[in-house]
């Protein structure tokens, strides 16, 4: 073992400038998409849950299809080949924002110059095929939560005078929602790490910087053991905060 | 649409570009989907084997048994695969003095990976059993041991199926990830033909997706008959 560590010169200059840009880049991701995802899920969830059999059939054809295929051939697919489904109009447009923010321009604390700057096409197409798949799964963990909960309280809630969305409304979806809550919360620590996959699109998250430090300061094993920690750090900070949520708001359930 | 170009790559997303060698089939220097399922396969057995393991270490009472497992599974637990792929790709060769092949590295960071997740499956799988069986058992006679070996795994492993294939699942997906180290797996001949053909890329992203839904289809298809064979018992009870 004659490899010399370099943990110094991972937390100055460069590389700390990099790792840092990274974080701020992969915390943007992760925050848009999240976002996203939780509206597209939601979405999807309600036409699975409509009479009218086609949304049914489409939201579960998505459903399927983007859970049982690879994040990764999913980004490479929305990246290479989304000419087929996203209209010309759009895509060209996307090409344009390049030209649109031209100069160096500051976000969240960091500036953008050129290529480095937030909206190109590729962090769009990464967004979308993260937002897409955390989406398809999100749909199922809230279908799951409604269907949790006993028919029969619908039933209750129609005999006590309140109307079917009344029903929904107070009845059936607070408890639902809070029962969904924990599964979201981990869909969403999934979607942070599941967000470094965007680096095979040259988008410059956390991961990219680390590999680029690898690649310029020949310090590949300090450049991966701090990303991994950074990591770690928000994955434990995530379930930390659902461990106190769920100690306060969990539903004791008596039967 | 140039379906045409898919169905003359077909070949190639299988088996690549080696020629089929039937005395040691595919397994000295296996591409395409071959080499997908092969990274697939052994991971799902691996991780069965080391998150068993790992799982009921995490249950033990001995803090110098349980601390080592949690330690690693929270670790594993809290980063993307992908760092871990280079962590280890770029450990390898420190650690044992060699460059190391990127199939086995990804294969065993795979299992490394999906045993901890396989290990949370585990200990809530023992723990959901009533407590009763236990002590039933060791009032019996048996040992600890043989009281998880004979009474409480076999019943934890039912309950533990469909999360089982939830995981396996995910990794037959994780699976494209060995694309980025330069495995010739099924994503990477799909990069390459899409290098290639240059006119086709919406028809060949959509024969791989397909393919990788079908070997997840399988794999559920399979464990739905696997699970209604395990609790052919309780069935009969209710």
């Amino acid at each position: 073992m004659d490899y010399t560590f370099h943990w110094a010169k991972m937390f100055s200059g460069e590389p700390a400038q990099w790792m840092w840009e990274g974080f701020c880049t992969t915390m943007q991701i992760s925050v848009i998409s999240l976002i996203c995802a939780m509206i597209l899920g939601i979405v999807i969830c309600i036409l699975r849950m409509t009479p009218f059999k086609p949304f049914q059939w489409f939201s579960l054809a998505f459903t399927e299809f983007f859970r049982n295929t690879p994040l990764l051939v999913q980004i490479f697919f929305w990246y290479n080949a989304s000419y087929f489904v996203i209209p010309t109009v759009i895509n060209d447009w996307m090409n344009d924002l390049y030209y649109w923010f031209p100069g160096p321009f500051s976000l969240f604390g960091h500036e953008f110059v050129g290529e480095w700057m937030l909206f190109n096409v590729e962090l769009i197409m990464g967004i979308i095929a993260l937002t897409v798949y955390t989406a398809a799964f999100i749909a199922e963990e809230i279908r799951a939560g409604i269907f949790s909960i006993p028919k029969n309280q619908l039933e209750a809630s129609r005999a006590v005078g309140l109307s079917f969305l009344q029903g929904y409304r107070y009845v059936i979806l607070p408890q639902a929602l809070r029962i969904v809550i924990p599964p979201l919360i981990s869909q969403a620590l999934n979607l942070i790490k599941n967000s470094s996959l965007v680096m095979v699109l040259g988008v410059t998250d956390l991961m990219y910087q680390a590999s680029q430090i690898e690649s310029y300061h020949a310090m590949p094993f300090e450049a991966f053991t701090v990303a991994l920690l950074i990591y770690l750090a928000i994955s434990l900070v995530v379930s930390l905060c659902i461990n106190l949520y769920n100690k306060h708001f969990m539903i004791q359930v008596m039967y | 649409m140039h379906w045409d170009i898919v169905y003359n790559n077909f070949d190639y997303f299988l088996y690549g570009n080696t020629t089929l060698d039937w005395h040691f089939p595919f397994l000295h220097n296996p591409e395409g989907l071959v080499a997908s399922v092969i990274l697939a396969i052994c991971g799902i057995f691996g991780a069965f084997w080391l998150g068993l393991a790992a799982g009921l270490m995490r249950l033990s009472r001995k803090w110098w048994v349980k601390i080592p497992s949690v330690c690693y599974i929270e670790m594993i637990r809290g980063m993307p695969l992908l760092l871990l792929i280079f962590w280890f790709y770029y450990l390898a060769p420190v650690i044992t003095g060699q460059n190391m092949p990127a199939f086995s590295t990804t294969m065993i960071c795979f299992v490394v990976f999906t045993g901890a997740y396989v290990a949370e499956i585990v200990r809530a799988g023992v723990v959901a059993l009533p407590k009763g069986q236990m002590e039933a058992a060791r009032s019996t006679g048996l040992s600890h041991a043989q009281a998880m070996q004979l009474i409480i795994l076999p019943q934890a492993l039912r309950n533990m199926i469909p999360s089982f294939v939830n995981q396996f699942v995910s990794l037959t997906k994780d699976t494209s990830l060995a694309a980025i180290l330069g495995v010739i797996e099924l994503t990477r001949t799909g990069v390459q033909v899409d290098n290639r053909e240059m006119v086709a890329s919406f028809e060949i992203w959509i024969a791989i997706a397909g393919l990788y839904f079908l070997i997840c289809y399988i794999l559920t298809s399979y464990s739905r008959r696997l699970e209604a064979q395990l609790s052919r018992y309780q069935a009969r009870n209710r």
